[in-house]
């Protein structure tokens, strides 16, 4: 009878593993837990007042500014990849991984960089004026800070996701599918529509809502273009109306548009599970394209790295350069300081948390622990204006109850013990990027077949040893990966920094939306630019890894 | 010693199979009137990537209905001559005709699309976001609803699959996979249909039965098709006439008992089945003097009398006979079940292979008796004269 008691206590009490992933995974998802909560709680007049006067707006904007984006990086992601994987024409090893830099440029500062070139007073309009000897209200210029605008600033930067992932597809198509179609009688375009494109289709769609998720998160370009969406409906409803329940509640409202990409998005990637066609990856004879239309293909890729990547990152070094003298003094070294030692806590602390999770679940893969994992890296797709919010409320809760209780008991203000402080930007950090450390170190620890741990336990090594003399070597390059991704994340984060952020603590990237609302876009380049030549990073990365599966290609 | 005129039946006339009266061959200088009415007519045909040779000069013809095998091994052509025939690779000289008709030959490279040569791939290459049903009627554009359903239906039928239009590629097995591809290439009644190494992702015991189910199939449709393959039981399981190549020329052209018992080369020697070279000297057209005695086939050796060569020796050439006065010791053996291949080490050092009924268990070390009983005396000349 003892024994059974004992053996049926022990199957009931899961592992030490289950218990602290499961517990980590509740405390990352409190920030979501509590906004959702809010829809609980009734808001009354301020949220009639919305619902009234701005909601819509915020729901159409939003979803013109999603068909827009849609378009906008289906055409620049999609058709670029095809190019890429399947014709041959001239710069075309050159752009494989080019067309990646965009993504070095975070949407809001293309935004201010494009309204500094093209607004009234920049160099394109004053250009146009000089030549052409037009004066003020005597011609039509499409104005930058607009819907449109805003449209094409977050499809010059969001498109590679797409070009990424639907060029890996096209690339891990069989070409012997592509074979069938023209002995079955299509020619190459048909087969292009009938048997590529669809089967691409997981893939690409998994890409776009990527593209889209970033679309909702993005607060920096629509703020500054004036398009209000629930970004800046959040921020408006809580600085402006002061009224915590709604703005939390604009926050739940945006997350369940983001459910919706992320369940796109898993289906997609589920579907292209089936939709991998080739075991192994033949040499791929691309057609050549010759004379003009080698000379579009390059124009159609030149196109958006040109506008993504070669004129707003030349504009930035030429302000730069121009202001370099008055702007790069000790305040701007020490916001330097600032965002690197914040980029590197974070990077380091989401590189443990990621570390405990990869190997808790490696340990015990019960079901419990996955589920576990899998909260705690929502945070990907949650924006970083609901996760400051979801933040900020508990952490406020709970100092003001410290106060409070210590107060009554020892008549000792404590004040704001975490919300005011960098623990609770870390927090929110770590909430929203540690899905970035997480998926590098789960492929990275997937990489590691558990008959490797077997066979150097077969040799006489201890776990310790394993750990030592197999993982670590094998997971080095994840883990450098892991901090490198994080690290640039964080750097480029607006909105959370933002509201988060203790009082007077400025960064890189809160200076530059701070200068550019000032209108002195010139001043904020250098800021600008060490953001961009950071976010250079991890494209090179993703470059090399694109060149190592090229040189891996029998070819 | 046996004399010629005895040789048993089979031996003198290879099995023509269902094939009799096609027209299969290699490296013809001038091709016969048949030729003109073929289904494939490949002449003089040679393809290359980047200045390197992959195939030179080949020569073959099919006619309708039979079904025709590459067969080498890898990197010797066979699939780059296949895909040629396909339009995926364009020839640097030659012609194909295909049906009568020019589809390749010096500037001109009709597209695949054009050419109604159905193609059956190594990984199957079905489309995963279609149904089989709709994998099936790919190819049948130009033919109306109601015509592509029955054409579907039959062709399930045929395969044995009637019922399974629904399902998607993914819920299938290897074997239904394949049959599905097969049946997707010969839904528009393709002029020939290519085979690419089908069978290569199959486990190997199912390989020779899906070899001759698919075999069958073919030739209930009547189709014609030529099969590229690695594998030389595949191979005999499939094709009427089997060509093997190697450095992108055809060695020899013929039905599997020919290439066993008659290779034209050393290389088909070697390639096809199991054997030794034995050495020896042609004592006269017909007899070769070695040291397991005088060896007569059925047919001249084609060496010249007193000439020095090599004779091939197939396991199932040697019998083992305990009377026998020529000794042999075991020096390895391989148990297969119903057979031991003994290796034997002769006097002068020279091992020959042996197959025995596998009830005649012999320990390494042994010497046991065996005797000679060739039928077709292949003999090569000395590769260094001396």
């Amino acid at each position: 009878m003892l024994t059974l008691a004992a053996t049926e206590t022990q199957r009931a009490r899961p592992g030490p593993w289950t218990l602290g992933v499961t517990a980590l995974a509740l405390v990352l998802a409190l920030p979501v837990l509590v906004v959702l909560g809010f829809l609980l709680v009734p808001a009354g007049e301020v949220w009639d007042h919305l619902a009234a006067t701005v909601l819509q707006d915020y729901v159409v904007n939003s979803l013109w500014l999603m068909l827009g984006v849609t378009v906008g990086t289906l055409i620049g992601g999609v058709g670029t990849a095809w190019l890429i994987s399947m014709c041959r024409f001239p710069g075309r090893g050159l752009f494989e991984w080019a067309l990646l830099l965009p993504m070095a440029m975070p949407a809001y500062i293309i935004a201010y960089t494009y309204t500094g070139l093209l607004d009234f007073a920049g160099p394109v309009q004053s250009a146009l004026r000089g030549w052409f000897g037009w004066g003020f209200g005597d011609y039509w210029f499409p104005e930058v800070r607009s819907l449109p605008g805003a449209v094409v600033m977050l499809s010059l930067v969001l498109y590679p996701y797409v070009y990424l992932l639907a060029r890996a597809a096209f690339l891990g198509q069989s070409l012997c599918v592509l074979d069938v179609s023209r002995t079955l009688g299509n020619g190459p375009w048909r087969t292009f529509f009938t048997v590529a494109l669809p089967l691409a289709r997981p893939a690409i769609v998994a890409g776009l809502s990527l593209a889209l998720m970033e679309t909702l998160a993005d607060y920096g370009t629509v703020q500054y273009f004036g398009v209000a969406t629930f970004t800046t409906g959040i921020f408006r409803t809580w600085y402006g109306l002061g009224n915590t329940a709604a703005a939390a509640q604009l926050a739940a409202l945006l997350l369940g548009f983001v459910f919706l990409l992320i369940l796109l998005e898993r289906l997609s990637r589920r579907q292209a599970r089936y939709h991998q066609t080739s075991q192994r990856h033949q040499a791929i004879r691309r057609h050549p394209l010759t004379g003009w239309r080698g000379l579009a293909a390059l124009g159609f890729c030149l196109l958006p790295l040109t506008f993504g990547f070669l004129v707003p990152a030349g504009q930035l070094a030429a302000w730069a350069l121009e202001v370099a003298g008055a702007t790069l003094d000790e305040a701007f070294w020490r916001l330097v300081g600032h965002s690197l030692g914040l980029a590197a806590t974070a990077a380091v602390l989401a590189l443990l948390l990621a570390l405990i999770l990869g190997y808790g679940q490696r340990l015990q893969p019960t079901r419990a622990v996955r589920t576990a994992v899998r909260v705690a890296g929502l945070g990907y797709a949650v924006p970083g204006t609901v996760i400051a919010v979801g933040v900020i409320i508990p952490f406020g809760w709970l100092d003001n109850r410290v106060d409070a209780w210590m107060r009554a008991t020892f008549d000792l203000s404590t004040g704001l013990l975490l919300s005011g402080t960098l623990a609770a930007l870390l927090f929110a950090y770590l909430v929203r990027f540690l899905a970035v450390a997480l998926q590098t170190v789960e492929s990275g620890l997937g990489k590691i077949r558990p008959a490797m741990d077997e066979s150097a336990r077969a040799l006489g090594l201890s776990p310790g040893a394993v750990l030592g003399r197999v993982h670590l070597p094998m997971l080095r390059g994840s883990l450098f990966t892991a901090l490198l991704l994080v690290f640039v994340d964080v750097l480029k984060e607006l909105p959370a920094t933002l509201i988060l952020r203790p009082f007077n603590f400025n960064t890189l990237a809160v200076r530059v939306y701070e200068l550019a609302a000032d209108e002195r876009l010139a001043d904020a380049a250098p800021a600008a630019l060490a953001i961009v030549l950071a976010g250079l990073a991890p494209v090179i990365l993703l470059s090399r890894s694109i060149t190592r599966s090229r040189h891996a290609q029998p070819n | 010693m046996r004399d010629p005129a005895n040789c048993p039946e089979g031996a003198r006339l290879a099995p023509e199979n269902e094939s009799l009266g096609n027209d299969f061959h290699a490296n013809q200088p001038s091709p016969g009137p048949r030729v003109a009415s073929g289904q494939l007519v490949i002449s003089g045909v040679s393809v290359a990537y980047g200045g390197v040779p992959i195939v030179s000069g080949v020569d073959l013809s099919l006619v309708r209905g039979d079904i025709g095998c590459l067969l080498g091994p890898s990197g010797c052509g066979k699939t780059t001559l296949l895909r040629a025939v396909a339009g995926f690779e364009p020839v640097a000289s030659g012609e194909i005709h295909l049906h009568g008709r020019q589809v390749a030959g010096p500037g001109l490279n009709l597209p695949p699309e054009a050419r109604r040569a159905g193609m059956v791939f190594q990984d199957f290459a079905l489309f995963p976001h279609l149904t089989v049903a709709r994998n099936v009627s790919f190819g049948l554009r130009h033919l109306n609803r109601r015509e592509r359903q029955t054409r579907v239906a039959e062709l399930l039928e045929l395969i044995g699959m009637a019922g399974a239009g629904d399902k998607y590629p993914h819920q299938l097995s290897g074997g239904q996979q394949q049959r599905i591809a097969l049946a997707r290439a010969m839904a528009p009644r393709p002029d020939i249909l290519l085979l690419d190494e089908p069978f290569s992702s199959m486990d190997a015991e199912l390989r020779e039965q899906l070899a001759r189910e698919v075999r069958e199939v073919l030739k209930r449709e009547g189709s014609t098709a030529i099969l590229v393959t690695h594998d030389q039981h595949e191979a005999f399981a499939m094709a009427d006439r089997i060509a093997v190549m190697s450095g992108g020329r055809i060695h020899q052209v013929g039905s599997g008992f020919d290439l066993y018992h008659e290779p034209a080369d050393r290389f088909v020697a070697d390639f096809i089945g199991q054997g030794v070279m034995l050495p020896g000297r042609a004592v006269d057209e017909w007899r070769m003097d070695t040291e397991i005695g005088l060896l007569t086939g059925c047919r001249t050796h084609g060496l010249y009398p007193g000439a020095r060569g090599e004779i091939l020796l197939r396991p199932d050439d040697i019998l083992h006979d305990d009377a026998s006065p020529l000794q042999a010791e075991v020096v390895n053996r391989a148990f297969r079940g119903a057979e031991y291949l003994y290796s034997l080490r002769l006097a002068s050092g020279q091992v020959i292979l042996c197959l025995v009924q596998s009830h005649h268990n012999h320990a390494i070390g042994e010497r046991i008796g065996i005797r000679v009983a060739v039928d077709h005396l292949v003999a090569f000349a000395d590769q260094t004269p001396s």
